[in-house]
């Protein structure tokens, strides 16, 4: 039993937030909110020489071959950093290529994904439906072409390939290019993740060779990075407010010194340490219990999907007036960590499967 | 990482597992008095087996177990529903506290009757006047040749009625600083000048009580620590009361948990059908069970964190608090189950005394707000607020 990281791990960890800290600081991060793509070639290319793309990606085609738990451990710091970058989109769809794709189609994709020669991304929410799959609008020919709206998709317009998810838990590959796709950017609350609006119309589509249950535990390990983000957003928040409550003085007193303040901050440790203890859980579940896995990652997004909000939320409040501005930065951690509590399965729909997985 | 037992550690745990199914006594008798003598039983059987103290070191009569075998050892009671054991206070406590602070001598006197519950103990800290603020106490010591004799009143004292010794924390220099002027004691409970009146509380029962001391006699060899030291020497005993209970804690929410689902499932809410399946109760039972997951989880955490440092991680400090906002969630939501039987004081799984009993958990063994401001002061680093 040890609940700590391994060398390696620790390793990954460091390396990633030291190379985010002095790639991402927050003026770039905020330049980079306000550029309709994103990020650069050079920034990509960056994390492409560190293997991120293919972390997951076993290493006969191209990839690092490591696991959950250490994608938790980057999107965690991604998170602290908050880096726009498409890896979390990218890395959405290698797991679905390695959950389910056949060997041609990994040959096709995901080796030249892991190279970083290719981005991917996931097309899952249709335009008139919530998030359950079974709620699906997309239409499929005869002929194998596809029809549909997918709304708040990220990173579309960069990406060179889209897995866009079907009724039944079935998933296509489409390429970008392709007739019949057009895509529009969407305006997003979260202006550091870039979302888009695709439209599909008789577009040329590949099926995924498997389907359904094979993709259970490359969803619960997306809603699982997710989760670590918010760790690494409501980390971040968290900070900001306990600087800023041993800095600013009213009353002729710092107001950290207030348990008005300070028990908010103690609130915010509470809630982002056991965030955290579940992420870690989902992760090492992930690769090495996977019955235990999709319970323990939605049990994690859950949690850290209100949590990571209500830090954010917190935390501006210990700012006060100056937490509002648009100059701070704190709210784009807040509009993150909002965003993240609603991708892909909201804390409701979270609970409502950890409620049927537990048989309650 | 890895959240799986050591094979050694598995063999520990099946070895006790196997000696608890073997010896459990099963349910206490009604009564305080017989409940007591069962549980006095129930620690002499664990003592002769090397069981009672876990944690302890092999030459004081403990098992000398590692840390991850104490959290084993402490969920697997639990989890066996083992009757709780006499002298809870000295085991989780008081021996440690000795253990740390004590001379050899009072090694060699004290701790081997608290493993046989031949000696119980209880803890003299609070008092009506010094409650969170604890180092405020009043009760005072003074020095009678090479006796002290003590004059106070203190509360919250469980035990205090089959209790052969006090923990007691006295001031013995009222001109020092409050945290100063301390010292911690070991006083004989068997003496007139130390009268016992219990307290009835709002579940209608007597766990605590309230101690007089007029003029009581304790001789210099039972200070702990040194004349001047009891702060010190009386967080030691609170570290171990908060460190310990948390192993216990978690495992007795999720046995709680499993409880209310059986409830739940054979009660109907108000639409008629089972609660289980009403959304909202689905909800909150699901995120009990979260948050439980979170108890068990940082537990370990911390636990590691120890093995790794040698000191508690962030997450230690968080847990009795947690806890404490979890088994009064899960107490609320039995009685929101329970619907108009909610205003009946019998219930199924003992509802209704949990409910009411579970309002003392933020209070009891540091309050919430204590808790928090250890929190904002001693891990964020916020300004103290004094």
């Amino acid at each position: 039993m040890n609940f700590g990281f391994t060398d390696d791990q620790q390793a990954i960890k460091r390396t990633a937030r030291e190379f985010l800290e002095a790639r991402y600081p927050l003026a770039t991060v905020r330049a980079l909110a306000e550029d309709g793509r994103g990020f650069t070639d050079g920034q990509w290319a960056e994390l492409v020489e560190l293997g991120w793309p293919g972390v997951i990606v076993p290493e006969e085609l191209d990839g690092l071959g490591l696991g959950a738990l250490e994608l938790v451990v980057i999107a965690e710091e991604m998170g602290y950093a908050l880096a726009p970058s498409p890896w979390f989109s990218t890395t959405c769809a290698a797991l679905l290529l390695v959950a389910a794709g056949s060997s041609e189609q990994q040959g096709q994709w995901l080796a030249p994904l892991a190279r970083g020669e290719l981005r991917g991304t996931l097309a899952v929410w249709d335009e008139h439906s919530g998030w359950a799959p079974d709620h699906s609008e997309v239409e499929l020919s005869p002929e194998g072409t596809l029809s549909c709206v997918k709304i708040a998709v990220p990173d579309a317009a960069s990406a060179d390939f889209l897995i866009v998810s079907g009724a039944d838990g079935r998933h296509w590959v489409v390429e970008r290019s392709a007739d019949g796709v057009s895509i529009e950017p969407e305006e997003a609350i979260d202006p550091t993740r870039k979302l888009f609006r695709v439209a599909l119309s008789g577009a040329p589509a590949e099926p995924l060779q498997l389907a359904g249950e094979a993709l259970t535990g490359a969803y619960a390990t997306i809603v699982t990075l997710l989760a670590a983000e918010n760790v690494g957003v409501g980390q971040r928040a968290m900070e900001m407010a306990v600087g800023y409550a041993k800095d600013r003085a009213q009353f002729d007193r710092p107001i950290g010194a207030y348990q008005a303040i300070s028990h908010r901050c103690a609130q915010m440790l509470l809630e982002v340490e056991g965030s955290r203890s579940l992420c870690y859980w989902a992760g090492w579940a992930l690769a090495h219990e996977p019955e235990t896995g999709p319970r323990a990652a939605s049990m994690a997004k859950a949690y850290a999907g209100d949590a990571g909000f209500r830090v954010a939320a917190s935390a501006l409040q210990v700012h006060g007036g100056i937490g509002f501005t648009y100059e701070h930065d704190l709210h784009f951690f807040l509009k993150r960590a909002h965003a993240n509590a609603h991708a892909f399965g909201d804390s409701r729909w979270h609970r409502d499967r950890v409620a049927e997985l537990a048989g309650v | 990482m890895d959240l799986t037992l050591s094979p050694a550690e598995q063999a520990f745990r099946d070895e006790l597992r196997g000696w608890l199914e073997a010896n459990n006594p099963g349910r206490e008798p009604a009564g305080d008095e017989a409940a007591f003598e069962f549980r006095r039983d129930w620690q002499r059987k664990l003592n002769d087996a090397g069981w009672a103290g876990v944690s302890w070191p092999k030459e004081y009569g403990g098992r000398g177990a590692t840390l991850v075998e104490q959290a084993i050892f402490n969920e697997e009671v639990v989890r066996a529903r083992t009757p709780s054991v006499a002298n809870v206070l000295a085991l989780a406590m008081g021996g440690p506290t000795v253990i740390a602070h004590g001379t050899e001598e009072q090694r060699k006197r004290f701790l081997p009757p608290i493993l046989s519950a031949d000696e119980i103990w209880c803890q003299g800290f609070s008092e009506p006047g010094a409650g969170s603020d604890l180092a405020s106490l009043k009760t005072r010591a003074v020095r009678d040749g090479d006796d002290w004799v003590v004059t106070g009143q203190k509360v919250w004292t469980t035990f205090a009625h089959h209790a052969k010794w006090c923990m007691l924390v006295a001031r013995t220099d009222p001109q020092a600083p409050k945290h100063k002027g301390l010292t911690y004691f070991l006083m004989d409970m068997e003496q007139d000048a130390v009268q016992v009146r219990p307290l009835r509380q709002i579940t209608g029962e007597s766990e605590f009580n309230e101690l007089f001391i007029e003029e009581a006699r304790i001789p210099s060899e039972n200070i702990v620590g040194g004349e001047g030291e009891g702060w010190a020497v009386a967080i030691t005993t609170l570290m171990h009361e908060r460190a310990t209970l948390a192993f216990g804690l978690q495992v007795s929410v999720q046995i709680a948990l499993r409880e209310l689902l059986e409830t739940a499932r054979e009660t109907r809410g108000f639409n008629g059908g089972v609660a289980t399946e009403d959304p909202v109760i689905r909800q909150r039972l699901t995120q009990l069970m979260i948050e439980s997951e979170v108890l068990r989880l940082n537990a370990y955490r911390g636990l590691s964190a120890i093995m790794r440092t040698g000191v508690p991680g962030p997450e230690g400090s968080l847990g009795k608090w947690h806890w404490s906002e979890v088994n009064q969630s899960l107490t609320e939501l039995a009685m929101d189950i329970a619907g108009p039987r909610a205003m009946l004081s019998e219930s199924d799984h003992n509802w209704s005394y949990r409910f009411l009993r579970a309002r003392a958990n933020s209070i009891e063994g540091g309050t919430t707000e204590i808790l928090k401001n250890i929190v904002a002061e001693r891990v964020l680093g916020l300004p103290r607020m004094r």
